[in-house]
């Protein structure tokens, strides 16, 4: 898990222009995300905060501009880059006709993740007993994000890149994910969380960037997460199943202005 | 600037016509109207996309052009005035001043073209735009002498050996060629950026080229192998001698030339269809960049494309 | 390589015995296509004996495009092809492993259709060896540039009316193949002419199988 070598930064945007068609989704980006930050994308709906983090996976090319994630160029390191990397994103890439489990297990053997962690990252996530063998297709969407959660919670890969990550979770979930979120940057993990929304998500991060019409626009820091709260969930393959322990930070962060 | 985007349309589609364009654009443009350069940076190639032709190029378009004319023209009147006819297929044989040139064209120069074109695109370190859009240029006027050869050879065929089509391997080959051509063409239609359309199209191409071997060997083989192949294996090259030898040296000369003009006027109409779409990425950028936080329309990063 | 390959495999045929589309929807269309056939050709017996090896093909053919496009849009649910390039999964062990599933598919439905064209056209059979590995090698063909052009048009939406036409003529030396192949080991034919054509299909195999395993990779950025 621990990077081979130690990148200066884990993403690292220069005037990054990406296409889709005619259509400018990114006008010249620019971002520094140093290794182990947590770092808060927000802005309004169509401004470029999901092709931000599908240019940062390698997804889509960048038509002009200088990008490297984790040290290395994404069109060129392709696969190396892309295990180490891993995607959150409105689609949870499941197939309709596999069981949850089934699912799981692809996914994290496809990105050359260990089977072991398969099973603790279902008990975390509540993915046993009857739901483990229901077939995708007949997850409502709360539990394919959890699913997604799941694969990535199994992986842990170096970058997360979380889009949208609270949308469609109830309550319990919500609170697992901020626990997770928060392990994994106790742990050395950089995460990019891009999110519309405000409140209990800037608790994560320590720093908060703005995207508008395809660029970064302005940059404000956050208080730094409470570390006590994240060490309520002591290693990752024990079951994450006290929502009450994440949440008693809520009172003490200063919102800043 | 609608001027512009309007003059550059309706020049795009008058190209065709046989008044040089080239001096409406030039026209236009210099008239002052223009509020951003008519030169346009396309992305991923830093090539410089420019709708003005420079005069010398449209020189040799030109020359390109007047000489096919006079070579067909040449060969027209001495294939049907001058040549005598041959003893065994009478007048029948001046399409041999026609047919193999077109065929010579359609098969060979059209498709390697377009196949070396191709595999130059894909090559990382020649990789232009420049390239795909020789390709396509070649595929399409491709399609035209391949049809072409097809008829000719099916005129020719129909008295010589009675039947309008035969399946003997270089026709069937065409054929294949033709449809393998159209499917080109048709992914090419399929509205996606000018980088994926370039890669798709010439992997098709790529796939093409490897597969019209197999097919005309298979074809052959396939048509000695079986019994019924007799008088379809006729010779249909008459003798050819004297003046019909230099006709159908002039024949070659002058198709290859109305191919090489076709290719240079189609690869200019994919230039200015370049120019236009990099003109309007200048725009979107602009538009973007004003962009405010109002603004809730625009497509979500993770649809585009997806069947 | 080979690891990716078994594993995309495996989920592909897991996927099949789950939805059970290839035999449920796939083959009746086949069979369908052999009565038509019949149809066609009237009821001489004789004149459907004779074609019986071009029908088989044909048949064997639409059959293909069919698996083909199911292969490709079962990574169309839920944004799965985005989820495969992202695993960073050898593109070449994913292009094995896709290509591996639909030969599986299509080696069972040829032998539904061999089955149904002795039957149905009174098809007699000399040399069976010979009809086995023409449809081995045969279905390496077919899936292989199958799953390539699959890919290839996997993110257009006309893919459905594309792909039959890109890909069909491509595949026509199988069927010249395939049908002479056939003819030779059939009651009446000539077994050596069949051995030559045995030896065009391992060249046709091998040469798109290479093409697949190098240009998997750009073909999956592209679509």
């Amino acid at each position: 898990m621990a990077p081979a070598a130690l990148p200066s930064s884990a993403v690292s945007l220069r005037n990054a222009v990406a296409l889709s068609g005619r259509f400018p989704l990114l006008a010249g980006v620019d971002l520094e995300v140093a290794v182990g930050e947590t770092v808060l994308v927000e802005g309004p709906n169509g401004a470029g905060k999901t092709s931000l983090l599908r240019v940062c996976a390698g997804l889509v090319p960048l038509a002009s501009g200088h990008l490297s994630v984790l040290g290395l160029d994404p069109t060129r390191s392709r696969t190396h880059l892309r295990r180490r990397v891993g995607l959150l994103s409105h689609a949870s890439h499941l197939y309709d006709d596999l069981t949850v489990r089934e699912n799981l297990r692809f996914a994290v053997r496809a990105a050359g993740g260990e089977v072991s962690r398969i099973d603790p990252a279902c008990e975390r996530w509540g993915l046993v007993g009857r739901l483990a063998k229901t077939a995708a297709g007949r997850l409502s969407a709360g539990q394919r994000r959890r699913v997604a959660l799941a694969v990535l919670t199994a992986r842990w890969p170096e970058l997360w890149l979380l889009d949208e990550p609270h949308a469609g979770l109830d309550a319990s979930a919500r609170a697992l994910l901020d626990a997770a979120v928060l392990e994994a940057a106790a742990s050395g993990v950089t995460v990019l969380i891009a999110s519309h929304e405000s409140g209990p998500v800037e608790e994560l991060a320590s720093r908060a960037v703005t995207v508008t019409g395809g660029r970064v626009t302005a940059e404000r820091s956050l208080t730094a997460p409470s570390k006590a709260g994240g060490a309520g969930v002591d290693a990752p393959d024990v079951a994450a199943a006290t929502p009450v322990v994440a949440r008693p930070q809520q009172g003490r962060v200063a919102h800043v202005a | 600037m609608t001027d512009d985007s309007t003059t550059a349309t309706a020049t795009a589609t008058a190209a065709g016509a046989a008044d040089d364009p080239s001096t409406a654009i030039a026209g236009t443009i210099g008239s002052g109207l223009v509020a951003h350069p008519p030169t346009a940076v396309a992305p991923n190639t830093g090539v410089t996309v420019s709708p003005v032709q420079s005069p010398r190029s449209r020189m040799i378009e030109r020359a390109i052009g007047a000489l096919a004319l006079v070579g067909t023209v040449a060969t027209v009147w001495l294939g049907i005035w001058v040549t005598p006819p041959d003893k065994t297929q009478g007048d029948l044989v001046r399409l041999v001043y026609i047919h193999p040139g077109v065929a010579w064209v359609a098969l060979y120069l059209a498709f390697g073209l377009a196949a070396v074109s191709s595999l130059l695109y894909l090559w990382p370190r020649t990789r232009s735009l420049f390239w795909d859009r020789l390709a396509a240029a070649s595929v399409e006027v491709g399609v035209v002498f391949n049809v072409c050869t097809l008829v000719s050879g099916s005129i020719w065929g129909k008295p010589t050996w009675g039947v309008w089509w035969a399946w003997d391997a270089r026709l069937t080959s065409t054929a294949v060629l033709l449809v393998l051509f159209l499917g080109y063409l048709a992914l090419r239609r399929v509205p996606a950026e000018p980088e994926v359309r370039a890669r798709r199209s010439a992997f098709v191409a790529l796939f093409a080229a490897v597969d019209i071997p197999i097919i005309h060997f298979s074809v052959n083989w396939w048509n000695t192998l079986h019994q019924g192949a007799t008088v379809l294996n006729a010779n249909l090259s008459p003798q050819i001698h004297g003046s019909m030898a230099w006709t159908l040296l002039l024949g070659f000369v002058a198709l290859t030339l109305v191919f090489v003009w076709m290719l240079l006027v189609r690869y200019r109409i994919g230039v200015l269809e370049d120019w236009l779409g990099a003109n309007e990425l200048d725009l979107a950028l602009a538009e973007r960049h004003s962009e405010g936080s109002g603004r809730l329309d625009g497509p979500v990063a993770d649809r585009p494309g997806a069947a | 390589m080979w690891r990716d390959a078994a594993l995309v495999a495996g989920k592909d045929l897991r996927i099949e015995g789950r939805s059970r589309v290839g035999l449920s929807q796939v083959a009746p269309f086949g069979i369908v296509a052999l009565v038509l056939f019949a149809f066609a050709l009237g009821p001489d017996r004789q004149l459907m004996a004779k074609g019986a090896p071009g029908l088989f093909w044909v048949a064997v053919l639409f059959c293909t495009v069919l698996a083909v496009q199911r292969s490709v849009s079962v990574e169309s649910s839920d944004g799965a092809r985005d989820g495969l390039r992202l695993s960073g999964i050898d593109p070449a062990g994913l292009y094995l492993g896709k290509t591996a599933a639909v030969a599986a598919q299509l080696v069972v439905l040829e032998l539904l259709l061999a089955v149904g064209v002795i039957l149905l056209y009174g098809a007699r059979i000399e040399v069976p060896w010979m009809i086995v590995v023409s449809c081995l090698l045969g279905t390496v063909g077919l899936a292989a540039t199958g799953t390539l052009y699959g890919a290839l048009s996997a993110g257009i939406r006309v893919r459905e009316t594309l792909l039959p036409f890109l890909l069909l003529p491509i595949a026509a030396p199988v069927l010249l193949a395939g049908t002479r192949i056939w003819q030779a080991a059939m009651a009446g034919g000539t077994p050596a002419t069949g051995m030559q054509w045995l030896r065009l299909l391992v060249v046709f195999d091998a040469v798109y199988v290479a093409i697949g395993v190098v240009l998997f990779g750009p073909i999956q950025e592209t679509a």
